[in-house]
């Protein structure tokens, strides 16, 4: 097979509010991007940056305004589609009267098990997420973060080919966080294709092949991580202490303050001229050391511009 | 279908695991109270009374559970985002749709049934055996159960685009309107004027007529219910179900989840 | 986008043909069970009290209800010409129990549950109970007492009793004035047709009830072509005197200048000539084979 996992086209979403419903919010506006088989794909953004609204038009949850998806080449209204695709709401909630091991073996069922198959698998998931001891238990005494790995669980309990994950790592414990890693890391082995959203960007960039950051209902940015990080030289940092009465030098103001050490940043071709003004001052230098960019310093620059809350876009009502 | 079994399936299961069933502990207390009561103050006719009492009280405490847990049924789970996981699974949403109909109906039937076998028990204790002609006692019951699957469908209807509230209102309202069909139709004369009287008759015509199913009156007196109507209401019921479900599964389809 | 196929499906394939189908099996459906429900009338609860503590705060609308039921059950009986009106009495009384003040409920027993099949009941010391009942409830309205001695006047013919009744009810406020004359005329001359017809036309003037009003019009008509037939019968006596024959037809009165012009019935229906001489009702009157009532015996 061929051609990427997940081609999404123009894909915009209106939501209508107010009243009467007859105003739209736009909340997903004209998204194109790919995301190929095999790869780990970062959905990244903000609080209402469109993240969900995207992934719950790829499992058919709701019905794009205008543009198309489509899911290893089918379109994504197609729910025999569903059978390839693995799909982990966003704080997700299962039926509270079952346990975990009655809704694995629940939502094993829509697919094409024997019950010897769906018995093997649902043992070995809960076992893989960590709730084999709590599998007997009703789900209405799990917490959020054991309710996030049984939502994990049933996004991959029938093997498929492509998984979307809504926040994946949201209410976990750093545990819990690096067991969700691991778990993703075992199905890019395996070849399935990843796509997560997150708001969190270690775990982007600790994970993923590719990621996208959106904004306020648009796409800002697609590349690896390293690439993106790679385009911006931070610059150094200079880590110094003031003895204490010696004049206030100039260059101390615009430095952040911690006790009697002060830390500042510079331009690389600023360095040495930094450097003597600060002996000049009297100041004892403690350390120097490269300043790497992030992925958070790229994230901030392309979404702080406009202000990274709540920035979908307003649209008049039609 | 396959899918739809196993959604009916869990909502059977969560039924019972919230104590649906409970209600026929009382149900069974009300039939031997009565059965004791009725025994005590009216002689020759306790056949009759402990009849039309037992079958009132099963129509009537399936029509609460019918509505109060056939509204519940779709908007709970979108209420709190169950469906989510579920239908990103290969399952249609009229799948999902008819398999909380089934569900439901699973859980009245076994109700149902529970509180008819409390019914013959009762009728046992005023009279010596039970007859043939006891039969249409049992055809009112199964009755009641088409009755209740109308009405279950038009909760989920309506639950599939109100909140539970106004899906109770509109449920209560369009029963109470059913059961005035008959009398609609019998008045002939309503408004005064010939056409909104003919629109009028016209219009009752398509509301579920919920009178249909009653034949409580017959079973008391255990007259003989015909067998061409046993035929035609299970007919009646079958079609207004699927008529109401298919719409109820096209505005389903529709709905984008919150 | 999401398809508008199911859509049209459903508005022009479901929705049209899922109806066609109910429409035709309730119309069998309505014949299977007229069938099955022949003999429906009755009561599960009989007891106006026991309704009364099961209605809770419900109980004037649920009276309403019975109200509406007893004259639908009426109402049917007469479509339906079956004499029996068991239910009658325990209906009103349920209505009445449920709501003590719905005067009509009274008057219409007064009348209903008076008169004799095919009209009514025939049950006229259930009446008299009821009204009385419905006075003890509502002591104001005079027009009960009308109705009482109303009962005794026309069915149990116990004029003392009925013109005590127009005489208590003349006491109470607002009471018309003929009340008095009412009582003194009754316990004076008993029956008579004028006060026969005076009684009917209060009883028909005095309601909003259309059975009530029916009832008392058919009465009136029937008083009045009782009062032709005897002005008709005298006529013929005269020309039996003035020509020594009897006549053959009516008309020859007409020619004989002893009427004025066709004789009709208040429907408008000639009179007829029996082979006795005696003036009858043309047969397809529709007041032809009801019974008058007002002859002093019976
Ligand atoms: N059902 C809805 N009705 C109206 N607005 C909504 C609805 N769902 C989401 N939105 C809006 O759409 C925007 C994007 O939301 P979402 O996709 O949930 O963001 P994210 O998942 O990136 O945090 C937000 O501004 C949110 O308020
Ligand atoms: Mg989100």
């Amino acid at each position: 097979m061929t051609g990427p996992a997940i081609e999404i086209e123009g894909l915009t979403k209106d939501y209508p509010v107010g009243f009467w419903l007859a105003k739209k919010k736009r909340s997903l506006d004209n998204l194109t991007m790919q995301v190929e088989r095999g790869e780990v794909f970062g959905f990244l953004g903000p609080n209402g940056a469109g993240k969900t609204t995207t992934l719950k038009l790829l499992v058919g949850l709701i019905f794009p305004t205008a543009g198309t998806a489509r899911i290893l080449g089918q379109p994504v209204s197609d729910v025999g589609m569903h059978r390839e695709i693995g799909y982990l709401p966003e704080q997700p909630y299962f039926y509270d009267y079952l346990t975990a091991y009655e809704v694995l073996d629940y939502f094993a069922r829509f697919h094409d098990l024997t019950a010897a198959e769906r018995r093997a698998r649902v043992e070995g998931l809960l076992k893989k997420v960590g709730l084999e001891t709590a599998g007997k238990i009703q789900l209405r005494k799990y917490s959020k973060g054991m309710l996030q790995r049984v939502g994990l669980a049933q996004a991959i309990v029938h093997n498929p080919q492509v998984v979307i994950l809504d926040e994946p790592m949201s209410g976990l414990d750093p545990v819990g966080r690096r067991e969700v890693r691991d778990i993703i890391l075992e199905l890019k082995r395996d070849g399935r294709t990843v796509l997560f959203s997150t708001h969190i960007l270690s775990d982007a960039e600790m994970l993923c092949d590719r990621v996208g950051v959106i904004a306020g209902g648009t796409l800002r940015g697609v590349g690896a991580p390293g690439e993106i990080v790679g385009l911006k030289a931070k610059g150094m940092e200079i880590l110094f202490e003031l003895a204490g009465g010696s004049g206030g030098a100039a260059i101390a103001a615009q430095a952040t303050q911690t006790g009697n050490r002060y830390r500042i940043q510079v331009p690389e071709e600023e360095l040495f001229g930094a450097l003597e003004q600060l002996r000049g001052a009297g100041a004892r230098i403690l350390a120097v050391a490269q300043v790497k960019a992030t992925l958070e310093d790229y994230f901030l620059e392309l979404v702080g511009a406009e202000g990274a809350q709540g920035a979908a876009v307003e649209v008049s009502g039609r | 279908m396959k899918h739809a079994g196993i959604v009916a399936w869990n909502t059977f299961r969560e039924a019972v695991r919230d104590r649906v069933l409970y209600n026929l502990v009382f149900f069974a207390l009300l039939m031997i109270a009565a059965a004791v009561l009725v025994g005590q103050i009216s002689i020759g006719i306790e056949e009759v009374v402990i009849v039309s009492l037992g079958l009132t009280a099963i129509s009537v405490i399936g029509l609460l559970m019918a509505v109060f847990i056939g509204v519940g049924l779709v908007y709970k789970e979108m209420d709190k985002r169950t469906l989510y996981a579920l239908l990103a699974k290969p399952v249609h949403r009229w799948e999902f749709l008819l398999g909380k109909f089934g569900g439901l109906l699973l859980t009245l039937t076994v109700n149902t049934a529970a509180m008819a076998a409390g019914l013959f028990g009762a009728m046992l204790l005023v009279q010596p055996a039970l007859k043939a002609a006891d039969l249409c006692v049992l055809i009112a019951v199964y009755f009641i159960l088409l009755k209740l699957a109308i009405v279950v469908a038009l909760a989920l209807l309506f639950s599939c685009f109100t909140t539970p509230l106004l899906a109770i209102l509109f449920t209560t309202g369009l029963y109470v309107t059913g059961v005035f069909a008959q009398q609609i139709r019998g008045f002939g004369n309503i408004t005064g004027s010939r056409t909104l009287d003919a629109v009028a008759v016209w219009f009752s015509y398509l509301l579920p007529n919920f009178e249909n199913f009653n034949v409580i009156a017959a079973a008391a007196h255990r007259r003989a219910i015909p067998g061409a109507l046993v035929l035609q209401n299970t007919a009646y019921a079958v079609i207004y179900c699927a008529i109401v479900l298919a719409a109820a599964s096209v505005i389903f389809s529709r709905r984008n989840l919150k | 986008m999401i398809s508008r196929k199911p859509i049209a499906v459903l508005l022009l394939v479901v929705l049209p043909a899922g109806f066609a189908a109910v429409w035709g099996l309730q119309k069998s459906l309505d014949r299977q069970l007229a069938a099955v429900r022949q003999e429906r009338d009755e009561l599960v609860l009989r007891s106006g009290r026991l309704v009364n503590v099961l209605s809770l705060e419900y109980g004037t609308f649920l009276a309403d209800v019975y109200w509406t039921r007893t004259v639908q059950y009426y109402g049917e009986k007469r479509v339906r010409q079956e004499a029996n009106f068991d239910l009658l009495a325990p209906l009103l009384d349920l209505t009445t129990t449920l709501d003590p003040h719905l005067v009509v409920a009274y008057r219409f027993g007064a009348v209903f549950l008076a008169e004799p099949a095919p009209r009514g009941a025939g049950r006229p010391e259930q009446a008299v109970e009821l009204i009385q009942r419905g006075i003890a409830n509502n002591p104001e309205q005079w027009r009960l007492w009308q109705d009482l001695g109303f009962i005794y006047y026309w069915e149990l013919r116990d004029y003392p009793k009925a013109s005590q009744a127009f005489l208590e009810g003349s006491k109470r406020p607002g009471a018309d004035e003929w009340m008095k004359v009412l009582a003194a005329k009754v316990a004076e001359e008993g029956r008579s047709r004028g006060v026969s017809m005076f009684l009917w036309a209060q009883i028909h003037d005095s309601t909003k009830d259309p059975l009530i009003r029916k009832n008392a019009l058919n009465h009136l008509q029937l008083l009045k072509a009782e009062e032709d037939r005897e002005r008709l019968d005298e006529l013929v006596q005269q020309f039996v005197q003035r020509f020594q024959r009897m006549p053959q037809t009516l008309e020859e009165l007409v020619s004989a200048g002893l009427l004025r012009g066709k004789a009709v019935d208040p429907q408008g229906y000639p009179y007829v000539l029996g082979a006795d001489g005696k003036s009858r009702l043309h047969p397809k009157s529709p007041l032809a084979g009801e019974h008058v009532g007002n002859s002093a015996a019976r």
